[in-house]
């Protein structure tokens, strides 16, 4: 249920997310779906990738601080009102949500909702038991 | 294990006696300086003071202070008391800060100082059997030439490895097994990375003991650096307007603090303001007097490092006094809106919280007639998260503890692993902007 997302540390210096983006490039990994959130000083870049590990080894061995987590992935059908739906039901679950982040597959077929909950399994039972699908690792990267 | 000493007779001397010695050597010098140095008669006479007036050990005090301005305004040979043809050596300071520093030793010197290196290496359980990784510079830096010469002196075998080329370091250590690192703090943790980067475990080392100085290192680093090379971290000092490496020196039984060799080299703690004597045990500003030394003796030499002498009995059997670890220096410290801060006790602040890297700079400007001061510190896998607000609380935390442990308002800056400069020597830990 779980899909492992890679974070990276950068400073906010120009032309680091280029490089980053170039490192993944040339060990053929592919990234599904990526978030930066960013402060006055710093940045922390979310990347969704078809092979963590080997994006990973990558980064790591050019210097940058790499941490995996673990973040959910809920597919919602792309249409008006997609998203308030399931965060209304996030927000009745009484369900901390640390970040999110979204992107859309197909045009007018899903949208996936990339979450990371405070209570991760708590989330999970809340989210299945409201009917939502969460997509693995695999799923996402065969989309 | 019991102790060994290179010297045990003066190492363990009561302290009549190494007073005795001392008073008797002070008034060689005095008399031999005087008459042999011009400067230093000029301001014995200015200061109203004949080598006769110096009867006691206390009336080293009516001596006037030698300054490092002293040795530039004579530079190069100027304050020698013995002609150039007897001199052996030179060293000399890089001169960053104006004209470099010159100092020079006779025959005997470089056996004195072979001497008290060879009494440091025992104090930190080496001896002839060991393998003295020596990675402090070799040249016109003391650091090198001074810890080889000693090692040499104590029968071990030494590897004059030097600064740099930290890759090859770790495959001499690996293979020629050395037993003893010596390198500045800054260096050795450098060296701690780049064995973490090659997939070498410091336990499947033969090292055993570092002894590490030329630069204020705090306690906390002490245990960073053991913890990480798996060895005993033991401190050094010296300066080589004194002599070099060997003026001091921790042994394994003290519990923080350096025996100086003062049957050589006479330590003072006095008020860097006044130039007043203070009294045992408290805390000013290390004054030297080398009561050995031909080439190049100094009288009352202002050293601007921070220290307190300590003359409790310690447990390794020597009387010789202990200087506590330079916790500063008068020229390092920061006047940061009033208060005084050190890097070193910033670093004790960084070394004291969970996963925090050793590696950090501190960049001092003035906006407006406000000092502000930022701390850069590596953000590592240890403290790294997915989240903002961990970071954010990281950045807090560090600056709530040197604001509860300094006095001082900064601002943190997390900054990308490596890119806070490594050094192969002595660190540079700060940059002070201020235009004043």
């Amino acid at each position: 249920m779980r899909v492992e997302q890679i974070a990276v540390f950068l400073e906010n210096k120009s032309g680091r997310l280029a490089e980053i983006t170039s490192i993944i490039a040339e060990e053929g990994v592919n990234i599904r779906a990526l978030s930066v959130a960013d402060t006055a000083d710093f940045g922390i870049l979310r990347l969704i990738v078809d092979d963590v590990e080997k994006a990973k080894a990558a980064l790591k061995g050019k210097g940058f601080t790499v941490g995996i987590t673990n973040v959910l992935a809920v597919e919602v059908s792309d249409q008006v009102g997609g998203l308030a739906k399931v965060l209304r039901s996030i927000e009745t679950a009484g369900l901390n949500v640390e970040y999110m982040y979204a992107f859309v597959n197909k045009s007018g077929e899903n949208a996936v909702l990339i979450f990371r909950f405070e209570d991760m399994n708590k989330a999970i039972d809340s989210l299945l038991g409201d009917g939502y699908t969460l997509l693995t690792g695999e799923q996402i990267c065969a989309l | 294990m019991t102790t060994v000493y290179w010297e045990e007779e003066i190492e363990t001397l009561p302290r009549v006696g190494l007073e005795s010695i001392q008073l008797k050597r002070l008034q060689r010098l005095v008399a031999r300086v005087y008459d042999k140095v011009e400067p230093y008669r000029k301001k014995m006479d200015e200061a109203g003071v004949k080598p006769s007036d110096i009867q006691s050990l206390a009336d080293l005090s009516k001596l006037p202070f030698t300054y490092k301005d002293d040795l530039r305004d004579n530079y190069p040979f100027g304050l020698f008391t013995v002609p150039l043809d007897q001199v052996v050596r030179v060293h000399a300071s890089s001169g960053t800060t104006g004209k470099p520093t010159v100092v020079g030793y006779t025959e005997d010197d470089i056996k004195l100082w072979s001497g008290v290196m060879a009494r440091a290496f025992c104090c930190a359980g080496a001896n002839s059997g060991d393998m003295v990784h020596n990675a402090y510079g070799y040249g016109l830096f003391t650091g090198g030439l001074g810890a080889h010469y000693g090692a040499e002196r104590l029968g071990a075998t030494v590897i004059p490895v030097s600064g740099g080329n930290t890759k090859r370091q770790i495959n001499i250590m690996r293979d020629f097994g050395s037993t003893v690192l010596m390198a500045t703090p800054s260096y050795a943790l450098n060296l701690a990375d780049a064995m973490c980067d090659a997939g070498v475990d410091p336990s499947s080392l033969s090292l055993k003991v570092g002894i590490f100085g030329a630069e204020p290192w705090s306690e906390n680093m002490r245990e960073e650096v053991e913890r990480k090379l798996n060895l005993k971290a033991v401190d050094i000092y010296g300066l080589s307007e004194i002599i070099g490496p060997g003026v001091a020196m921790e042994c394994l039984k003290s519990s923080g603090g350096m025996h100086v060799f003062e049957d050589h080299f006479l330590p003072e703690i006095i008020d860097p303001d006044t130039g007043e004597v203070l009294p045992p045990g408290e805390k000013g500003e290390l004054v030297f007097t080398t009561l050995t030394k031909e080439a190049f003796p100094l009288i009352r030499y202002r050293t601007k490092d921070i220290s307190r002498l300590m003359y409790e009995t310690c447990s390794c059997g020597r009387t010789l006094v202990r200087m506590e670890k330079i916790t500063g220096r008068t020229d390092d410290m920061l006047i940061i809106r009033g208060v005084n801060v050190f890097p070193s006790q910033v670093e004790h602040v960084l070394m004291g919280i969970d996963g925090v890297e050793p590696h950090y700079q501190i960049v001092v400007e003035r906006e407006g007639n406000l000092d502000t001061m930022q701390v850069q510190v590596e953000v590592s896998e240890n403290v790294f998260s997915d989240e903002i607000r961990m970071l954010e609380n990281l950045s807090k935390k560090i600056k709530a503890d040197i604001k509860d442990y300094l006095g001082v308002t900064c601002t943190v800056k997390l900054v990308e692993p490596k890119t806070i400069q490594r050094s192969e020597g002595k660190a540079q830990r700060v940059f002070d902007n201020r235009k004043l």
